[in-house]
């Protein structure tokens, strides 16, 4: 017995409005998973105080809310120790190779558009040895999930710095301290066209859970980053923004349709373009920023990601931008779909081989 | 009606020789078109500079098209060419010395300028200082007859005139080899269907070059050479590339396995590409990836998905592609790789032809890492080489590498079209169901209990309910797949990775020996596109006597099971490849054969005379029994 693949590579291009799981199964009317359904048997290996406990525990606490299917979700991951991700979960995944997840799960979006696919990596995986795989996700617009896990260090490897890590940073390979300008993953991923762009916390269960939320709404590429402390070789990097004097004051929320604050201080727009955060009582109100992560220019967004600073004085968090474009795997199927008109038959295939030019040779068999 | 005289031949070798920006391949192409729609049998030999123009006029600039065809079996592009068709000095030059003594020559004196002629260090022309004076030479102002055959053409440049030079040049050798040219013509108004007058110019002199070759009394004489006797059927001409995109397509047919391809540019393989990125009616996905990593890296993933995946490339990005070939191996999902080899190490050389990447086809990953390995013998065999890859990938749940190369990709033959219906079944089982019980007598399943057979693991893909699971590189344990650093385990898994592998022997033809008296003691015995070159050779050696039996190997891992045994049975055993001895490494290691090594990595085929001289020589190292009764 042969079983047909549950795909059917011609399915109309999503409309408009689709989201980033339609065409995914849903469970029946009145049934619903819970966390555990979506916890796997393997024992979590992680460091004690890691910061992907709580990533993990959000995302399977999350996940029964999307009402689909379980078989219908696979998380890919590279290598890292946040890519162990997938093993803890009970859905399909794969662990794969290091940096690679984002090209893997391409060509499993793009050839089953019944899945909802997430990715699972982290700084070194996705910024360093895969840089090449995630912009170029995030320009094709693959609907794919992304969750990069960013803690500033190589942690499976023990200790060297990654490329968020900051100027100056002492790592057990920089013993003088790093030379590398760090990338800001968030400003990256808005240079190579991301439709979709978050920036989250691990300690912070709430907003971690609205960011994926809305980051499974959106159809398309959607990079989300999480801080995320290791507490064996980089210990603390985020405190300032867990402590919860020091988060008032620093952390610029990114609500649409409201001003971007933090504490007594606003952002502003100057007269080139550019943002600053000033205190509120010096701005002038006509100029203070007002978030609207659904512009078509990526300029304000990307402005909002360079407000970062090594000290963590001021960091935007929440959702920079979420517009809507074609996604890559929607326009293959669609090409392809388009060129189809019926079931392939056997004599479909006998004519291109035979191509245009074919000539016969004594009596040919069957005519 | 033309009154010269028409010859008959059996066989004819030429060889179109001009600037890269001249239309040789075109040319050439066109040629041979023409000539299997006459049936002929024939083979050819592309062979271009990997710059797209090189400094005009120069010898590293020179692209050539060489064509045999008979009215006979042909095996090879043949040795040497009987006509040349030199477009200019560099053309002449380059190529003037593969040509046998009596040969013609067919020149273009209108780029026999001073200018061009030292560009290649000739101080007068050759044309004119008797240096060519044993072949039979045809001058001809070819861009010049050319452009006034178009002087009604007003709209024109001359340059652009001049561009048609290539097509005259097309129809003075259709008359001359008496080829109908009606193919050409309507290749051309497909071609420029939205320039008439560019089509009409073209068309001009396409027949202008044939009334040349039918009114000028330098060409006296004609020639035709009849159909070759082949099996019924229908055919096509085919080169590799395109055979071995039609075998992908019809084998994930057959499969019931929606085709993706995930591929980077890269020569000679890029074609494998173009064809499959324009047969989205088939439900071809294709996807030009960011690089060859990604490119296989997408062909794994639609492959975890159900899907048939597929990567393309050449050599370098083999050695790309080995970590995710790697991951492949330990996931245990099939992958198709096709490697279409070209001279290395390095970027090499990019146009022509080598078989080097055998052994990093074998062993270049991490790890005992075995994969299966075929190669395709022949143009039209990569077509059978494909389903037969896709066979083994599905069936054991594989990568398969495919090692194919320059000459086969570009080179050409007729085909006889199989039958789709006709195809080996390989239709695929995913798993539906779990397939054990824990140990409270809940079922379970788990993604690696093999099937005892063929020691595949099930294939089990996302949206199957029951069956979530995950895979990794990370080593599992036997049967249920999760994270094992287990010692023993990992001996155990690296063992039945291998036997699965091992086991595809059982599944494949036994090694064929051809031997018609059955009384040979020297064997040869070839891998991949030297079978043209070693059986046109083994032709000529047994002609001129000698007792010597043939074989040629399609599967390079695992090995036909009765390749040691075949081995033992002969006193000397020839290997010719172009490498520095590979699968001769490959033989002694395995078998304790003292294999005799012959190899050549000029970037081109073997010429069959060579290998028939090392054929002959180890034959008559053995004695004058070893030589057929040379009295009839």
């Amino acid at each position: 017995m042969t079983t047909d693949l549950p795909v059917d590579l011609g399915m109309p291009l999503s409309s408009p409005g689709a989201t980033g799981t339609t065409g995914v199964p849903r469970l029946a009317d009145g049934t619903a998973l819970t966390k555990k359904d979506f916890t796997s048997d393997q024992e979590v290996r992680w460091c004690p105080g890691c910061g992907d406990y709580a990533i993990l525990a959000a995302v399977q606490g999350f996940l029964p809310e999307l009402g689909l299917k379980r078989e219908n979700i696979v998380f890919v991951s590279g290598i890292g120790c946040s890519s162990r991700f997938p093993y803890y979960l009970d859905t399909y995944g794969m662990h794969s190779i290091h940096g690679r997840a984002p090209a893997i799960a391409t060509g499993l979006a793009a050839t089953r558009e019944d899945l909802s696919v997430w990715v699972v990596t982290g700084d070194g995986d996705a910024l360093s040895i895969g840089g090449n795989h995630l912009i170029h996700a995030l320009r094709r617009n693959v609907n794919l999930k992304i969750l990069l896990f960013n803690n500033e260090i190589y942690g499976l490897t023990k200790g060297q710095y990654s490329p968020t890590s900051h100027v100056g940073q002492v790592t057990k390979s920089t013993p003088l301290g790093s030379l590398d300008t760090p990338f800001n993953p968030v400003s990256l991923a808005l240079g190579a066209e991301a439709s979709f762009v978050a920036r989250t916390m691990d300690s912070d269960r709430q907003h971690l859970t609205s960011v994926l939320r809305a980051a499974a709404e959106h159809r398309g590429s959607a990079l989300v980053e999480i801080y995320q402390n290791c507490p064996i070789f980089n210990d603390g990097v985020f405190d300032v923004l867990k402590d919860r004097t020091e988060a008032a004051a620093r952390i610029l929320h990114l609500t649409d349709g409201e001003e971007v604050s933090a504490g007594d201080n606003v952002v502003v727009r100057d007269d080139s373009g550019s943002l600053a955060v000033v205190p509120r009582a010096d701005a002038d109100p006509a100029r203070i920023m007002r978030h609207d992560a659904s512009a078509q220019d990526p300029s304000a967004a990307f402005a909002l990601s360079r407000l970062d600073s090594p000290d963590l004085g001021h960091v935007p968090m929440g959702v920079f931008r979420n517009v809507q474009r074609p996604t890559y795997d929607d326009a293959l199927r669609e090409q392809i779909s388009s060129a189809r008109t019926n079931e392939i038959t056997d004599a479909d295939i006998d004519a291109l081989l035979a191509g245009r030019d074919t000539w016969t040779v004594g009596t040919p068999a069957g005519s | 009606m033309s009154t010269k005289l028409v010859q008959k031949l059996d066989r004819v070798v030429i060889r179109f020789a001009g600037d890269s920006g001249d239309g040789m391949q075109l040319t050439g192409d066109r040629f041979t078109s023409q000539t299997a729609l006459l049936g002929n049998d024939l083979s050819t030999l592309p062979n271009f500079p990997a710059e797209i123009r090189a400094p005009q006029g120069t010898l590293p600039g020179v692209s050539s098209f060489q064509l045999h065809f008979a009215d006979h079996n042909v095996l090879t592009p043949g040795d040497a060419p009987d006509v040349l068709v030199a477009m200019n000095p560099a053309a002449l030059k380059a190529n003037l010395r593969d040509l046998p003594r009596g040969a013609t020559i067919i020149v273009n004196t209108d780029e026999f300028t001073k200018r061009n002629l030292s560009k290649v260090g000739y101080a007068e022309s050759p044309v004119d200082d008797g240096s060519l004076e044993s072949y039979h030479v045809h001058p001809v102002a070819l861009t010049s007859i050319a452009v006034e055959a178009l002087a009604s053409f007003t709209d024109l440049t001359r340059k652009e005139k001049e561009r048609a030079k290539n097509m005259f040049a097309l129809g003075l050798l259709s008359w001359l080899y008496t080829r109908p040219m009606d193919g050409t013509e309507a290749f051309l108004k497909a071609k420029f269907a939205d320039k008439p007058v560019i089509l009409e110019a073209n068309l001009a002199a396409l027949r202008a070059g044939f009334n040349y070759g039918e009114t000028t009394e330098d060409f006296a004489v004609s020639y035709e050479v009849a159909p070759a006797s082949m099996a019924a059927g229908t055919y096509r001409n085919v080169t590799g590339n395109v055979a071995l995109s039609l075998g992908l397509v019809a084998a994930a047919h057959r499969a019931h396995l929606p085709l993706f391809l995930g591929s980077y540019p890269i020569t000679p393989a890029s074609d494998i590409l173009h064809t499959l990125a324009g047969l989205k009616r088939y439900g071809v996905a294709t996807m030009q990836a960011e690089d060859e990593i990604a490119g296989v890296g997408a062909a794994l993933g639609a492959s975890f998905g159900g899907a048939l995946g597929v990567t393309t490339t050449s050599g370098p990005g083999l050695a790309l592609k080995a970590e995710t070939i790697g991951l492949a191996v330990s996931l245990e999902l099939p992958l198709i790789v096709c490697d279409i080899q070209r001279g290395g190490p390095s970027t090499g050389l990019p146009t022509k032809t080598e078989q080097a990447d055998l052994l990093q086809a074998l062993f270049g990953r991490n790890g005992e890492s075995p994969v299966a390995v075929v190669a395709p013998s022949t143009p039209a065999d990569c077509f059978d080489i494909a389903v037969e890859a896709v066979r083994i990938a599905t069936t054991y749940r594989t990568p398969v590498i495919v090692l194919s190369d320059g000459y086969l990709a570009n080179g050409s033959e007729p085909w006889r079209l199989p039958r789709t219906a006709e195809l080996p079944d390989i239709s695929v089982e995913f798993a539906t169901e779990p397939n054990a019980t824990d140990d409270k007598g809940e079922p379970v399943f788990h993604p690696y209990l093999r099937d005892p057979e063929t020691l595949a693991r099930p294939w089990a893909i996302p949206g199957t309910p029951g069956l979530e699971h995950r895979v990794g590189g990370i080593e599992k344990a036997d049967i249920t797949g999760n994270i094992s650093y287990d010692p023993d385990n990992h001996d155990h898994m690296t063992r039945l990775r291998q036997a699965k592998i091992d086991g595809i022997a059982d599944t494949i033809a036994p090694l064929e020996v051809d031997d018609p008296a059955g009384d040979a003691d020297v064997l040869v015995l070839g891998w991949g596109s030297t079978f043209g070159p070693i059986s046109a050779a083994v032709r000529l050696a047994r002609n001129a006597g000698a007792r010597v039996a043939q074989a040629h190997l399609r599967h390079l891992n695992p090995f036909p099971a009765n390749t040691g045994e075949v081995l033992r049975r002969y006193e000397r055993v020839i290997v010719p490849e172009m490498n520095l001895g590979q699968l001769a490494l490959l033989l002694r290691a395995r078998y304790l054969v003292d294999i005799e090594s012959h190899t050549s990595v000029r970037g081109l085929p073997f010429q069959a005379g060579e290998l028939a001289d090392v054929i002959a020589t180890a034959v008559a190292s053995l004695g004058d029994a070893h030589l057929k009764e040379t009295a009839q």
